[in-house]
């Protein structure tokens, strides 16, 4: 199917459909995910069935504040829907679509572990790159990038160019 | 050995004690030249291989530029047996702590090699989640700087460990 | 194991035992660390915890250029360097509009292949020492330096080599790379029929890989396994038959499908995939011999201004640029400033963009403001996602079998962690 196609096909079921670059993006509100989700990948002209990626965009001066996107893609057919949602900044919750594609999980904790977002009915929701005890979540754009004087457990490291031997 | 005597110059010990002086350093002084070359000639490098250090240290022990000349193809995968550790590769904060064990578990006399720019200062990685440079957290003998440094680069900075550890004076 | 003798019933009492096996150990490909739960030796549960190689990429390619993002997404999978630029870049091609020099993209099929095959072969390698073949992993770096070297003279690195950027690339073949690529051409096929002399029929090599590993095709799609590992399974997907980039549906290969689903299965399925590679490889030499020169596109606003050549000392700025840019001309001198210091601007927008990397697929997901810099750069990495796969692989195996199938999982921890 072209992206034209898809585009239409999808406009059946969820009137928010943007095609850009060739790419078909459907923005959802979060109450709808799951059944948006169920059907792309039911749907037989679709069949969405596989989840490349589930990440987030912070963008902080605008309102709602995060933008989480799903990457769903059709093995059989060989196309590509991008599904997003809207979150609000204050505690942030997307329902989990660990239910409907399994390899969520992983991608789930990571969005978590970076910027706080809390996946309703998520098995194991819990840090996965960064330590266990970290606080903060580093990717919101309001979280500086740290280096020299990131303080981890209270440690300082003074800039390389300022050490001395001792 | 019989003591040359020098009118004029105090040497403020007696000369039998000069001389048991002179004996025990000709004695420890090539105990400490044969330790220090055994010692160099066959250290064992315990596997600390993190990111793309790690395939440039391989290479390094692989076939073309071969470590097993200067003694070390032996990477001991259990700390306790070795007295190297080659930092290679970027150390996160997550994995500081585990860097800080293994160097804890090793047995004196050992030596580490900071391998790559990551592992020296921090490298392009100016971030919070990487520790800026392995010396915050152990002891470094060596710096070999690069991103990642080519094996031959290695070598060198294992050759100058290799002086370091010959030169060292254990007993004196 | 702690056998206590129940006093009531007499009966020996067995508990499982935990074992952490990492982050630092001689067969976890990396800073992997795994929880198993044991039972004598078989694994009855295992968790794997990432984490280790954690390095904020994300986040730094915020900061920097997107010039600069090059230097940095190159070594997140740092086995496939030429992979993770080649998405990066095509994505913010994708977001600029502009199409790369018919010579660029023969030139990023080239090197893209060369690297499917150097990774292969520390795969290889590795998963060899691993499981006790230790003669094949010196051949296997043995293969993979003549292809650094390759890679050397064309680009200056051995690894992480910042090649492709955005609009094509940094440099053409050099003079004696074409008779490079060819000697390794003539040589490789050979040395492949040794690796498969070597093992295929090996008793030991079947023991510890026919039926080790298993994943079925249903689970690999569940949980977005995708690479040697789903086509193991049966299911014949590879990105660069199904969405081609970079001209893939102008060359003549094959992509090697198994049904088996086991450790053996992988391996055979990466050892004939580097066979097809060298055949793309010698098809992509063919084609840039007779393609028109350049290799970086002519968008003043885009294509990077620097010529290099190879000097007497390596690869370095053509003395005759500059000249050019100091002697002769301001403008150009501007321009070279203005490129390398604030780069390429790329309108707004979110693209995502897929390659077939040697683990499978390698997704980049680009978000521009229209700035210098870009907004977000999410990868999507195969490893990460195929590591997901190993409870379920391991859990019911002996502890052995979990080093095996771990192997052939073929996790890049740079990728994992990013």
């Amino acid at each position: 199917m072209t992206p034209e196609e898809i585009a239409d096909r999808v406009r059946s079921r969820v009137p928010d459909v943007l095609l850009a670059r060739g790419e078909v993006t459907v923005t959802v509100g979060r109450n709808h995910l799951l059944d948006v989700l169920t059907w792309l990948r039911n749907e037989p002209a679709l069949q969405m069935g596989f989840l490349s990626s589930v990440t987030a965009t912070d963008r902080p001066d605008a309102e709602p504040r995060f933008w989480v996107v799903y990457e769903l893609r059709s093995v059989p057919l060989r196309h590509r829907v991008r599904v997003k949602v809207a979150v609000r900044g204050e505690n942030p919750t997307v329902p989990s679509v660990t239910a409907v594609h399994p390899t969520a999980n992983w991608h789930e904790r990571e969005t978590f572990d970076f910027y706080g977002i809390v996946f309703e009915g998520h098995p194991n929701l819990t840090r996965i790159l960064l330590p266990d005890d970290w606080e903060g979540f580093p990717l919101r754009k309001d979280e500086e990038l740290g280096g020299v004087d990131t303080r981890f457990h209270g440690a300082f490291h003074p800039p390389v160019d300022t050490r001395t031997m001792a | 050995m019989p003591v040359e005597r020098h009118e004029g110059v105090h040497l403020g010990r007696s000369p039998e004690e000069v001389e048991e002086e002179v004996e025990r350093g000709v004695l420890l002084s090539t105990l400490d030249r044969a330790v220090g070359w055994a010692r160099k000639q066959s250290m064992w490098p315990a596997t600390f291989g993190l990111a793309c250090c790690a395939i440039e240290m391989m290479s390094a022990g692989a076939g073309r530029y071969d470590l097993s000349r200067w003694g070390m193809e032996l990477f001991r995968a259990s700390p306790r047996q070795a007295d190297l550790m080659i930092v290679a590769g970027r150390v996160s904060q997550k994995m500081a702590p585990v860097l800080r064990r293994i160097y804890d578990q090793m047995v004196e006399p050992k030596w580490v090699i900071s391998m790559g720019v990551c592992a020296s200062a921090g490298g392009m990685f100016t971030n919070y989640a990487i520790v800026q440079g392995v010396d915050t957290i152990v002891p470094v003998d060596i710096y070999v700087p690069g991103c990642p440094p080519n094996p031959e680069m290695l070598m060198f900075g294992i050759l100058k460990l290799q002086e370091k550890v010959r030169t060292t004076g254990t007993f004196r | 194991m702690r056998h206590d003798v129940d006093t009531a019933t007499g009966e020996i009492r067995q508990e499982t035992m935990i074992i952490n096996m990492g982050p630092q150990h001689p067969s976890t490909h990396g800073v992997l660390r795994l929880l198993l739960e044991l039972d004598g030796e078989t694994v009855i549960s295992c968790r794997p915890i990432v984490g280790y190689l954690h390095t904020g990429i994300e986040k730094n390619t915020e900061y920097r250029t997107w010039v600069q993002g090059i230097a940095f997404v190159t070594r997140a999978d740092y086995l496939s360097p030429f992979f993770n630029e080649l998405a990066y870049c095509q994505a913010a091609e994708r977001l600029l509009g502009v199409e790369v020099p018919e010579r660029a993209q023969i030139l990023r099929v080239l090197f893209c292949e060369l690297n499917r095959i150097s990774s292969h072969l520390v795969w290889l390698a590795t998963s060899s020492l691993e499981l006790g073949a230790v003669s094949v992993m010196l051949y296997g770096f043995r293969e993979r330096e003549v292809i650094l070297d390759i890679f050397e003279a064309a680009t200056g690195l051995r690894m992480n080599h910042a090649y492709i950027r955005i609009g094509g690339v940094i440099m053409d073949l050099p003079a004696e790379g074409p008779r490079q690529i060819r000697s390794f051409l003539r040589q490789m096929p050979g040395r492949i029929d040794e690796y498969e002399t070597l093992l295929n029929e090996n008793p030991i090599w079947l023991e510890r890989n026919v039926g080790v590993g298993k994943l079925s095709a249903e689970d690999a799609l569940a949980l977005g396994v995708t690479g040697p590992m789903l086509r193991a399974a049966g299911v014949g997907v590879d990105l660069r038959k199904d969405e081609p980039y970079c001209g893939y549906e102008t060359y003549d290969f094959d992509v090697p499908v198994r049904a088996e689903a086991d450790a053996y299965a992988r391996y055979r399925i990466r050892l004939d995939e580097m066979r097809q590679s060298l055949r793309i490889v010698e098809q992509a030499l063919d084609r840039w011999e007779t393609s028109p020169e350049p290799v970086m596109i002519d968008d003043p606003k885009v294509g990077w201004p620097v010529k290099l050549s190879v000097g007497p000392d390596g690869i370095g700025n053509d003395p005759d640029y500059l000249r050019h840019i100091m002697e002769e001309s301001m403008e150009s001198l501007i321009h070279h400033f203005k490129m390398v210091t604030q780069g390429v601007r790329v309108p707004a927008g979110e693209v995502y963009q897929a390659v077939e990397s040697p683990r499978g697929e390698l997704g980049y997901y680009v978000v521009s403001d229209g700035e210098h810099r870009p907004y977000r750069v999410k990868i999507r990495d195969p490893s990460f996602v195929n590591l997901q796969a190993t409870s379920m692989m391991v859990e019911g195996g002996l502890v052995a079998d979990a080093v095996a199938a771990i192997a052939s999982i073929d996790p890049v921890m740079g990728g994992v962690d990013r």
